[in-house]
């Protein structure tokens, strides 16, 4: 295959969208994936569900959901939108995102099949990310996408000829010839000295939820050699995950859905609460801010037997005691503090830490992505200081920030990457071209 | 109801915390449903392996989910703890003593037919079977082994009922008795959930369910045949060998040649599939039972195709023995999957109603 078309960097749902759309506009496509073939497919691997504005019921996703609707949901978690231009384009391409993906071999998951939650917002995927992930793969090498895993990017840097880069592939180092970068390399969450840099105290206590192959170092050398960014890197979701759980990977399963069932308490076995939250949907990314502001960025989740029962499956089983005394002395709190908190607690909760035995979760905060990226224009070309070249384009989570820089809507990660993917591919793609 | 050993439910936790397949097969909305007896589930899983290629768990992440792995250990330990008479788990735990006892129960009825038997009576035409072995012999080693096989299959099959069926709430009978034969029939669970299986690696595939069903077709009509034999002895007092055109004949062809072909290409998908999402002693159990009903339709062809030869008389009784060794066999070769999982399907036909709607999304 010739080397001069377009060369894409990440191989989750972005890259592999981007890969995808370049290649059916003729151009030839290297999609570079850092990760083993095992774990490749960044964040995505994790992810179940996309949001999709559809006027009418389809067969995978009841009931409406307008384009307004959405428009109003995203505005509302991101005001003020960064780059409202980029957020009508989202949602105007989101109609035709489920279609799309099923054109590259993605299957959807019918309402009435399985147990899965309803859900007009966001249509879901058979088998989850990991399955998505497989299809896009087999639907690249289809295509004759040149894939190249266990891959890294040395360098990233303009040149006279515009951005070009410089990689490695199994320790062999090449400079590439491609006329247009695609970077869908993800956001900076999975670089732990990242992590210590930007979220101070506490962060080499966070888990990550996400894959420790999306890592943002990319996104760092882009910045060096004059990249624009947007966002706060501060700002970050993450939700409480069971401290138990693995450094990173924990995907879904490790979250602690059970607090709204009990009590959470820090090490000093006082109550940590959290003001003006209600059982929705959005409380657990509050929890997780809550839980990395503790003493050691760590917190239990108490339950006693009539609450464990109502609570959620959870991937760990909980520590279980007998008694009180006995629980504060498995998680190394001081009883007679454990007892005072749960007294006061229980002299006004509706359903009181009563009945033998005890259950606890020991929590950790669990970052899912961070509010920092690539600032991109129009057509999704990483906004320089310079300005100077206009073959390096940008999708995915790396440059989510000009599309919502707080907060976030379930479903909303899959669908940004497949849809600035799908349109970066096919701009680098029309660059070449050109 | 058995309970399970730690890495069955370290999977049944991670997998119910997750429920992304739960769209793939019915295992996962049991597992929701509150189902966690691994003899149930491990019947209900046909082993396609869309949750292994699906699963964001699988090694190398720590957690190192490998359900199909688990659910087919699972089903071995509920062959073992339910089949009867109980001497035969042993057969079951290790799959070559089961192929051993079906080898030597082949040898034993050929020794029995070699000596009270004429192989040499080189005879064509009707009647030519009988004088190679009487008929009442013959009729005896069928009867014999066959209600052995039934009987012990059947008792194995109540044991097992018995410990999965619940007392929950359930539907109507007639519906979700026809719910099963309609899974059986088409293999439902054998899709991944519409896409096909992973039959041999990654890709899709509906190879196993079509071989399948085409080797089951063959061994109905090889007992169509039996019947057809028996009847036309009966009614019309015919004797074997019957017309190459006959009703007979035409079933006990196609139905051999079926069987032939649907047990050889699943012998070779198991030579390809992939090993880690699947238990050892289960492939050698398929592996055994593959090759007895190959070795035994293989026979039945060679006969057909040299029953006027000198050599007929000598086919024949290698086709008698290997038809007998199968029989004896049977209760505790991987025969015992089919009412075990028709099993396992009504329960999960009685318990479909509106499930509990409980997945995560994020």
């Amino acid at each position: 295959m010739p080397d001069d078309g377009v060369l894409v960097i990440g191989g989750g749902l972005a890259g592999l969208c981007a890969a995808i759309a370049a290649r059916r506009l003729g151009v030839s496509v290297r999609l570079l994936e850092n990760a083993p073939p095992a774990l490749r497919g960044g964040n995505a691997r994790h992810a179940r569900n996309f949001r999709i504005a559809h006027a009418k019921p389809v067969w995978h996703t009841p009931g409406a959901y307008p384009p307004e609707d959405f428009l109003a949901e995203l505005k509302k978690i991101a005001a003020p939108c960064p780059n409202e231009d980029l957020a009508r384009a989202l949602v105007e391409d989101s109609q035709t995102c489920a279609e799309w993906l099923m054109g590259c071999g993605v299957r959807l998951q019918a309402p009435d099949a399985g147990v899965r939650p309803f859900s007009r917002r966001t249509a879901f995927l058979l088998g989850g990310g990991k399955a998505m992930i497989n299809a896009l793969y087999a639907e690249a090498a289809r295509l004759g996408v040149a894939l190249e895993y266990d891959s890294d990017v040395l360098a990233l840097a303009p040149t006279p000829e515009g951005w070009k880069a410089e990689i490695a592939t199994a320790g062999a180092r090449r400079r590439t010839r491609t006329r247009a970068i695609v970077v869908a390399s993800g956001g900076p969450g999975g670089d732990p000295a990242w992590r210590r840099e930007h979220f101070g105290e506490n962060a080499d206590e966070i888990l990550l939820r996400g894959s420790p192959w999306s890592n943002g170092r990319l996104m760092r050398k882009l910045i060096e050699s004059g990249a624009q960014t947007l966002g706060d890197p501060t700002s970050r979701h993450m939700v409480a995950v069971d401290a138990r759980g693995p450094a990173t990977d924990g995907g879904i399963v490790t979250r602690i859905t059970a607090i709204p069932h009990g009590l959470v308490i820090d090490r000093n076995a006082e109550r940590i609460n959290l003001s003006g939250a209600g059982a929705g949907k959005t409380h657990y990314a509050q929890w997780g801010q809550k839980i990395a502001q503790c003493e050691g960025g760590a917190a239990f989740l108490l339950l006693d037997a009539n609450a464990i029962l109502r609570a959620p499956p959870a991937a760990l089983a909980p520590i279980r005691a007998d008694t009180l005394k006995t629980l504060a002395a498995t998680l190394n709190l001081d009883a007679p503090a454990l007892a005072k908190t749960v007294e006061t607690f229980n002299r006004e909760a509706l359903h009181p830490i009563a009945a033998p035995p005890f259950f606890a979760f020991p929590l950790r905060a669990g970052l899912t992505f961070v509010h920092f990226g690539l600032a991109v224009d129009a057509r999704l070309r990483v906004k320089t200081r310079d300005g100077a070249h206009k073959n390096l384009f940008a999708a995915g989570m790396i440059m989510a920030p000009n599309i919502f820089a707080r907060g976030y809507l379930a479903g909303l990660g899959l669908t940004l990457s497949a849809v600035t993917g799908r349109r970066a591919g096919e701009a680098a793609a029309r660059h070449v071209l050109a | 109801m058995s309970s399970p050993d730690a890495e069955t439910a370290h999977t049944l936790r991670i997998c119910e915390a997750c429920m992304y397949c739960d769209g793939l097969c019915p295992v996962f909305p049991a597992l929701a449903g509150g189902a966690d007896d691994p003899a149930y589930l491990g019947n209900l899983c046909h082993n396609c392996r869309a949750c292994w290629h699906a699963c964001q768990y699988a090694p190398p992440h720590p957690f190192a989910i490998n359900a199909p792995a688990v659910l087919a250990r699972a089903r071995l330990e509920s062959y073992a703890d339910h089949v009867w008479p109980r001497f035969l788990r042993h057969a079951l735990q290790k799959p070559t003593l089961g192929a051993g006892l079906m080898v030597a129960a082949a040898l034993a009825t050929l020794l029995l037919l070699a000596t009270a038997g004429h192989w040499t009576a080189a005879r064509s035409g009707p009647g030519a079977f009988y004088a190679v072995a009487p008929w009442g012999l013959m009729a005896s080693l069928a009867a014999l082994s066959l209600a052995w096989a039934a009987l012990s299959l059947t008792v194995s099959t109540l044991r097992y009922w018995r410990s999965i069926s619940t007392d929950a709430k359930k539907a109507a009978l007639a519906p979700s008795l026809l719910r099963t034969a309609a899974d059986i029939v088409t293999l439902k669970n054998l899709s991944g959930g519409g896409p096909g299986c992973h039959d041999i690696g990654p890709g899709f595939s509906r190879l196993r369910r079509w071989f399948h069903q085409l080797m089951a077709a063959g061994v109905l009509l090889a007992f169509a045949a039996t019947l057809a034999a028996a009847l036309f002895q009966h009614f019309f007092k015919l004797e074997p060998p019957f017309a190459l055109t006959s009703a007979p004949v035409l079933l006990g062809a196609i139905g051999g040649i079926a069987i032939a072909l649907g047990a050889g290409a699943l012998l070779a998908i198991e030579a390809f599939s992939e090993r880690e999402p699947s238990n050892a002693r289960e492939t050698q159990l398929n592996v055994s039972f593959l090759t007895a009903l190959e070795l035994v339709s293989l026979s039945g062809l060679t006969l057909l195709a040299g029953r006027d030869t000198p050599a007929m008389g000598a086919l024949l009784l290698v086709h008698l023995s290997l038809v007998t060794g199968f029989f004896v066999g049977l209760p505790s070769s991987k025969a015992i999957h089919a009412p075990f999982r028709a099993a396992a399907l009504f329960r999960a036909a009685l318990e479909r109603r509106r499930p509990r709607r409980t997945g995560a999304s994020e």
